[in-house]
């Protein structure tokens, strides 16, 4: 069996080994050598002292609650408003609709600084919030919120075509043989955009999990409280710990791997929905 | 009524969650004013930030934009095998962390890392430099024109160059003559999108550039620095600028849907007469 099927363009083993040589040069080489790093720089006993160390395991707790509560309520106001887009004309669509890739186009700095003063004392929701005892900046909310405006458009981004190209046929077949509204919702519609819904959850969350620019102006950033694990890397670096930071990042990059492997099957599976 | 509840509560989370957090970037900019707002503008260190973060991007996006119609081309137009694997290792760059991924380059070129001796020995410095802000820009935004290129390029099968190869054209003239008008707004789209993300980059940034003012500090970087000496209002100032650029990004982007929507539509016009012609 050859390694590629034959075809009249040109240009394939240019283009191939450009693609290559690029991903390796930017890619797999670091990745690699960070890999080679850990491995040659410590022992299994030593990477896990340092991997499961008490302060460690408490930013792993807070960085996956809050990215997991995050991507909780995308799931929810991410379908709520890929629905309104996708089912209903009126008037300011067409801008809600661009809106909803803000969180793409905006730097999370300066996504965390706003979001941080929108919710401090003085800020126009917080002079709201903290009267009624709710704090939100330099607190866990303060993450979640962080945490969910960056991963807004993921859901919203991956259900909206599959809404979009649902057969409105099956669910006016489904009403016409008697189903009420919320009978055809959760039997017609629900199904075929479970696949589509759980790929959104899992990008968002997975965004969530690396997210560090957005974070760090809204959190306390104060150690077993408010510290998340790219921030306690950061902080291993500034102290000149390279082991400590690179440890860290090993259990990073074996999640964000296996969240990757979740996704890829996710998607596959969606797209068989989807013909 | 379920149709308006919905979408009432659909724009009042829209307008607490995006449109808020928007406004008050421009309402805390000019909070004291014009003159102090522009005056933060052209402080030396914040003219030198957005100078840094103008030749990043400057590299880095044409960089990318080669990178992403190269890919496209192999990935889109032809069948091999581990296909699956490369376009996984294109995407990988969603998944890690950007703080991880401006360690990868520290581990290699920092002057505990790999090559940081030689480096150090001839007199090269990458990570707290400039080269090294390029790279982790280059590692966190090159899947963007690949990305937007690929299903593009794939949908649109290879008939169209086929026939201008039969007819004689080389590879170079098929590529820029048939190949690039079918996907233009796409690629430009894949281009903005990398350049707002190449501009706002922060957490990869900030671990390999060493944050000196003047030198290493892009725009996002200068927006923590002053937010952390308490300058809020010239952190506002700087952050309004990566503002105007998202906004100006999502305005690109609503205008290249549009574009396309309406050649879709003109071509739909045009091809309906042939599927009569030819039912088969």
């Amino acid at each position: 069996m050859a390694f590629k099927r034959s075809s009249p363009l040109p240009g394939f083993g240019l283009t191939f080994g450009y693609t290559v040589t690029y991903l390796a040069l930017l890619v797999l080489i670091p990745m690699g050598a960070l890999s080679l790093r850990v491995a040659t720089h410590m022992t299994w006993a030593e990477f896990w002292k340092l991997a499961t160390a008490d302060i460690a395991v408490a930013t792993y707790r807070l960085t996956f609650g809050a990215s997991l509560a995050a991507a909780l309520l995308n799931a929810v106001f991410g379908t709520l408003l890929a629905w309104v887009l996708a089912r209903y004309e009126f008037t300011g669509r067409r801008v809600l609709d661009a809106l909803v890739d803000f969180p793409f186009a905006l730097p999370t700095a300066v996504a965390g600084l706003t979001l941080a003063d929108l919710f401090s004392g003085n800020g126009w929701l917080g002079r709201f919030l903290m009267p009624l005892g709710i704090k939100v900046a330099y607190t866990w909310l303060g993450i979640v919120v962080a945490l969910t405006f960056v991963g807004l458009p993921f859901v919203v981004r991956t259900l909206q075509p599959v809404l979009e190209n649902l057969d409105r046929e099956t669910e006016e077949a489904a009403a016409t043989l008697g189903a009420g509204r919320l009978r055809t919702f959760f039997s017609v519609i629900v199904p075929t955009l479970t696949p589509a819904l759980l790929t959104g959850f899992a990008l968002s969350f997975a965004r969530a999990i690396g997210e560090y620019g957005s974070v760090i102006f809204i959190s306390s950033n104060k150690v077993f409280e408010g510290q998340i694990t790219p921030l306690l890397i950061v902080h291993r670096l500034e102290e000149y710990d390279y082991t400590g930071a690179m440890a860290l990042a090993v259990v990073m990059l074996v999640f964000s791997f296996t969240l990757l492997i979740g996704i890829n099957a996710l998607e596959r599976w969606a797209s068989r929905f989807q013909d | 009524m379920v149709k308006w509840t919905l979408i009432t509560i659909a724009l009042l989370f829209a307008g607490t969650f995006l449109v808020l957090p928007l406004a008050n970037v421009f309402y805390q900019a000019l909070s004291k004013g014009f003159g102090s707002y522009f005056r933060a503008l052209v402080e030396p260190d914040t003219l030198a930030s957005i100078r840094l973060t103008l030749l990043v991007a400057g590299i880095s996006v044409p960089l990318n934009c080669f990178f992403g119609v190269v890919a496209a081309w192999a990935v889109a137009k032809f069948d091999f095998k581990g296909k699956a694997l490369l376009l996984t290792l294109i995407d990988l760059p969603f998944s890690v962390s950007p703080v991880v991924a401006g360690l990868m380059f520290v581990v290699l070129f920092g002057l505990q890392g790999y090559l940081g001796e030689w480096l150090d020995a001839h007199d090269m410095k990458i990570i707290f430099n400039v080269p090294g802000i390029v790279l982790a820009t280059l590692f966190i935004t090159f899947p963007f024109v690949a990305r937007e290129l690929i299903p593009l390029m794939q949908a649109q099968g290879s008939d169209q160059e086929q026939a201008a190869l039969t007819l004689g054209a080389n590879g170079l003239q098929t590529f820029w003559y048939v190949t690039l008008p079918s996907v233009k707004w796409g690629l430009l789209y894949g281009v903005i999108l990398c350049n707002a993300r190449a501009m706002g980059e922060f957490g990869a940034v900030a671990v390999v550039s060493g944050r000196v003012s003047g030198l290493s500090e892009t725009m996002p970087l200068r927006v923590e620095k002053l937010y952390n000496e308490y300058n809020a209002a010239a952190a506002f100032g700087v952050a309004s600028l990566l503002a105007l650029l998202a906004l100006l990004t999502l305005g690109v982007k609503t205008w290249l849907e549009h574009r396309q929507s309406l050649e879709m539509e003109r071509s739909q016009e045009v091809e309906e007469p042939s599927t009569v012609s030819h039912p088969l």
